[in-house]
C-alpha cells in the first residue's frame, strides 16, 4: 500500500445548501505532502473533515492509512493529527495545559506527553508564553499552538487546514521548516492553502478543488506548465481597456488570456512571438499598455487560469455564512463563459448557476 | 525536531493499526479521559473568577429574600421557615448551577473546542461524562457555601448525621442527572447565550412550581397536581425529610425511594440522549 489517502466520490450536501463536495476524488502519496488548492468555499475544509472523521460523507467513500474513515474512525483518529482552519483550543488553559490535555486524550504516557509539550513550546517558541492562558496570545501564537496541538502524538498522517493564515513571514517559514522535517522523518502531510508560495515550496502535489470536485491534478512543475512557457502580463489605463484587450487576445485565438482588474495575463509558449504580435495588435487597437512583461508562471497564474478566482483574498472568510467567494473576475481558458458576472460579486451559488462549470 | 521520546514513532507504520492503544478496557479509557476533560473544564472555571463569584453571589440573594423578605408570609406547620426552606434552596441552587452544563457544552461546540476532540482517539462520551462531573464539582461547592449561608441565618439540622449526609447526597446527584439533560440542550443550542435562555424556560417551571420555597397546598388545585408529581418536589421532599426534620403526611422511605427513582430515571433518559446528540450533531 503505497497511498496514506484514497478519496474516491466524496459527495457531501449540507442541508438547504450547496453540495460541498461533489464526487471529489484524490490519493496522496504516502511520505509525500499533497496540497488541496481552490477558491473560497471550494470544499477544501469539508474534504479535510471527512478525512479526519469529524464528518461522514453523504456518499463515497474514503481510506487513510488504509483505514476506512468511517468504520474504523476511531483507529483512523489514533493515527492522524489535525490542525483545523479555525483554531480549536482551549482559551482558559495555558499553552501547556493545552498539549498537555491533548497528549492526555491521545492516550500517551503521563510523562511521554509532559516531555512532547516541552519539545512542541520551544519548536513553535512557545516556551516563554507556555504558562500564559491563551486568552493572552495573539492570533498568530495560537494558531502556532494549534498547529502543535496536531503534532502531540507524532501522527503519521497530518492534516494541516491553512496552517499558515494569519502567521508572520519568520513563523510561516519556521512552521515550513517543520513540516519538510516531518516527512523527512516519514510523515505524510495533506494541507491546504491559500498561498502559492506555500503550495510551491511544500507540495509534491497538488489538487486544485473547485465547486467540490477536482479540477486539476500534479506537480507543481507540470501544473505550471501547463501554462505556458512563460506568463505575459500587459497593464492597462483602465478596466475597458482591459476588456477590450483580452476580447481582442481571444479573437486571435488566444483563449488563455485572462483579465485582473486593470490588467490581462496570458500563458504563452511563443514568448518573444507572441509579444511582437500582440504589441502590434494593440498598437492597430490604438490601445496603450503601460506596463508589458515577459514571466516565469507561478502556480498563481495556474490558480487564477483554472479558477478565475484569484488567490489569498479571504479577507471574507467567516464573515459571510455563504462563504462567498470572490467573483470570477476573469475568464479562464478552460473555465466558464466569458463575460460571466465580471466586475460584481456574487454569491457562491449564483455564481455555480451562471458560470455553468463543468 | 530534535529530542525523541522514547517510543516515539519516527517512521510511520500506516498498516499497524492503532498503536497508541495499549490494552485497556473502553471503560478504563472512558474514565481517564472524563478526568482529561473534568479538569480542563474546572480550570476553566477558576480561570474566570468573576464568573465564580457572581454564580455564588445569585443563591445567597435567594436565601436572604425567602429568609427575611418572604418568610412572614409563608406559614409551614411543622417547621421554622428557614428548616422548610433551606433544603428547598440546596436543590434550586444547584439545580441553577447544572444549567452551566447547556452553557459549557454549546460554548465549546461554538469554539470548536469539540472539532479537536472529534479528531482524537478519545472516549466519545468523555466529552459529555467530563462537563457534567465538572459541573458537579462546582455544585459540591455551591452546597457547602449555601450550607454555610444556612447556618448563618439561622438553619439547624434535626435530623441524624447520617440521614443530613444522604440528603446532601440525594441533592447532588439529582443535580448531576440533571445536567445531562442540560447537556441535550447543549448540543441543540447554536450557541451559549441561545443555551442559557433555552434552558431557564425549563427550569423555572419545576424549581417554583414545586414545594422548595411554599407548601404545595397553597396553590390552585390545577397547579397541585403538577406541583405535587414533579421531580423537583419530589427530591425537595426527600432532601427536607433527610436534612430538616420528618415531613408529616409521607413515609421517609416513601419519599427517599421516589426522589432516588426519579433521579436514576433521569440519567437513564437524558444520558442516552446526550450522547447521541453528540453523535450525530453536524
Ligand atoms: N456546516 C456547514 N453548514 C452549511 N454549509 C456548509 C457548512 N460547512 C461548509 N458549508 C458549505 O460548503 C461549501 C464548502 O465549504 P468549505 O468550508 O469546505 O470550503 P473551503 O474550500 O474550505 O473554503 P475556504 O477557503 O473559505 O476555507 C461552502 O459553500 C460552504 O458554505
Ligand atoms: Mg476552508
Amino acid at each position: 500500500m503505497t497511498d496514506a489517502v484514497e478519496a474516491e466520490h466524496l459527495v457531501k450536501s449540507f442541508k438547504g445548501s450547496v453540495r460541498a463536495l461533489d464526487g471529489l476524488s484524490f490519493a496522496v502519496r504516502a511520505g509525500s505532502v499533497f496540497g488541496l488548492l481552490g477558491p473560497n468555499g471550494a470544499g477544501k475544509t469539508t474534504a479535510v473533515r471527512i478525512l479526519t472523521t469529524i464528518l461522514t460523507p453523504d456518499g463515497g467513500t474514503a481510506r487513510v492509512l488504509g483505514h476506512d474513515v468511517i468504520t474504523e474512525a476511531r483507529t483512523v483518529r489514533g493515527l492522524i493529527g489535525l490542525a483545523g482552519q479555525y483554531a480549536a483550543v482551549d482559551e482558559n488553559l495555558t499553552g501547556r495545559e493545552n498539549l498537555d490535555m491533548v497528549g492526555s486524550l491521545n492516550h500517551l504516557p503521563r510523562p511521554a506527553y509532559r516531555q512532547r509539550t516541552r519539545e512542541l513550546l520551544v519548536q513553535f517558541q512557545l516556551d516563554d508564553a507556555g504558562d500564559r492562558p491563551l486568552k493572552t496570545y495573539s492570533g498568530g501564537m495560537r494558531r502556532r499552538l494549534d498547529v502543535a496541538a496536531a503534532l502531540v502524538a507524532r501522527p503519521a498522517m497530518l492534516f494541516l487546514d491553512e496552517p499558515t493564515t494569519g502567521l508572520d513571514p519568520a513563523s510561516r517559514s519556521a512552521l515550513w521548516i517543520a513540516v519538510e522535517e516531518l516527512v523527512s522523518q516519514g510523515t505524510t502531510v495533506l494541507l491546504t492553502t491559500q498561498y502559492m508560495e506555500e503550495a510551491d515550496r511544500l507540495a509534491h502535489e497538488i489538487a486544485v478543488v473547485d465547486h467540490g470536485t477536482v479540477i486539476a491534478l500534479g506537480t507543481p512543475a507540470r501544473l505550471k506548465a501547463q501554462m505556458g512557457a512563460t506568463v505575459l502580463d500587459i497593464g492597462l489605463a483602465g478596466a475597458a481597456d482591459a476588456a477590450h484587450t483580452t476580447e481582442l487576445l481571444r479573437s486571435t485565438g488566444r483563449s488563455g488570456a485572462a483579465r485582473v482588474g486593470d490588467s490581462v495575463e496570458l500563458g504563452v509558449d511563443d514568448g518573444p512571438r507572441a509579444a511582437i504580435e500582440i504589441l502590434r495588435l494593440l498598437d492597430q487597437a490604438g490601445i496603450e499598455p503601460h506596463r508589458f512583461t515577459l514571466r516565469e508562471p507561478t502556480l498563481d497564474d495556474v490558480f487564477l487560469s483554472l479558477t478565475g478566482n484569484p488567490t489569498a483574498d479571504d479577507g471574507l472568510a467567516g464573515a459571510d455564512p455563504d462563504r462567498g467567494s470572490f467573483d470570477r473576475q476573469r475568464s479562464g481558458d478552460r473555465g466558464s463563459a466569458p463575460g460571466s458576472g465580471r466586475g460584481a460579486r456574487r454569491s457562491r451559488r449564483q455564481a455555480r448557476r451562471g458560470a455553468g462549470h463543468g | 525536531m530534535t529530542a525523541e521520546a522514547p517510543g516515539a514513532v519516527t517512521t510511520p507504520a500506516p498498516s499497524t493499526p492503532g498503536p497508541r492503544h495499549t490494552t485497556a478496557t473502553d471503560l478504563g479509557w472512558l474514565i481517564r479521559d472524563a478526568w482529561t476533560v473534568t479538569k480542563r473544564n474546572l480550570i476553566g472555571y477558576t480561570r474566570i473568577p468573576e464568573a465564580m463569584f457572581f454564580s455564588s453571589v445569585q443563591p445567597i440573594m435567594f436565601v436572604l429574600l425567602f429568609r427575611y423578605v418572604f418568610a412572614g408570609a409563608i406559614h409551614t406547620p411543622g417547621f421554622n421557615y428557614v428548616d422548610f426552606l433551606m433544603p428547598g434552596i440546596f436543590v434550586q441552587s444547584v439545580a441553577f448551577g447544572a444549567v452551566g452544563t447547556s452553557i459549557g457544552l454549546a460554548e465549546d461546540l461554538q469554539k470548536g473546542i469539540i472539532e479537536r476532540f472529534r479528531a482524537l482517539p478519545m472516549a466519545r462520551s468523555a466529552v459529555l461524562a467530563g462537563r457534567t462531573t465538572a459541573d458537579l464539582v462546582r455544585n459540591v461547592f455551591v452546597m457547602l457555601l449555601m450550607l454555610g449561608v444556612g447556618f448563618l441565618v439561622g438553619y439547624r439540622v434535626h435530623t441524624g448525621i447520617a440521614q443530613f449526609l444522604g440528603g446532601a447526597l440525594l441533592v447532588l446527584a439529582f443535580a448531576y442527572c440533571l445536567s445531562w439533560g442540560f447537556a441535550v440542550i447543549g448540543m441543540a443550542a447554536p450557541n451559549s447565550e441561545t443555551a442559557q435562555v433555552m434552558s431557564f424556560p425549563v427550569l423555572f417551571p419545576f424549581t417554583f412550581a414545586s414545594s422548595a420555597f411554599v407548601p404545595v397546598q397553597t396553590m390552585p388545585g390545577w397547579l397541585q397536581g403538577f406541583a405535587v408529581n414533579q421531580p423537583v418536589s419530589k427530591v425537595v421532599n426527600a432532601a427536607r425529610d433527610l436534612m430538616s426534620g420528618h415531613v408529616p403526611g409521607v413515609s421517609s422511605a416513601t419519599a427517599t425511594w421516589e426522589a432516588v427513582v426519579w433521579t436514576a430515571g433521569m440519567l437513564a433518559v437524558f444520558a442516552p440522549l446526550a450522547v447521541w446528540k453528540y453523535r450525530s450533531r453536524i
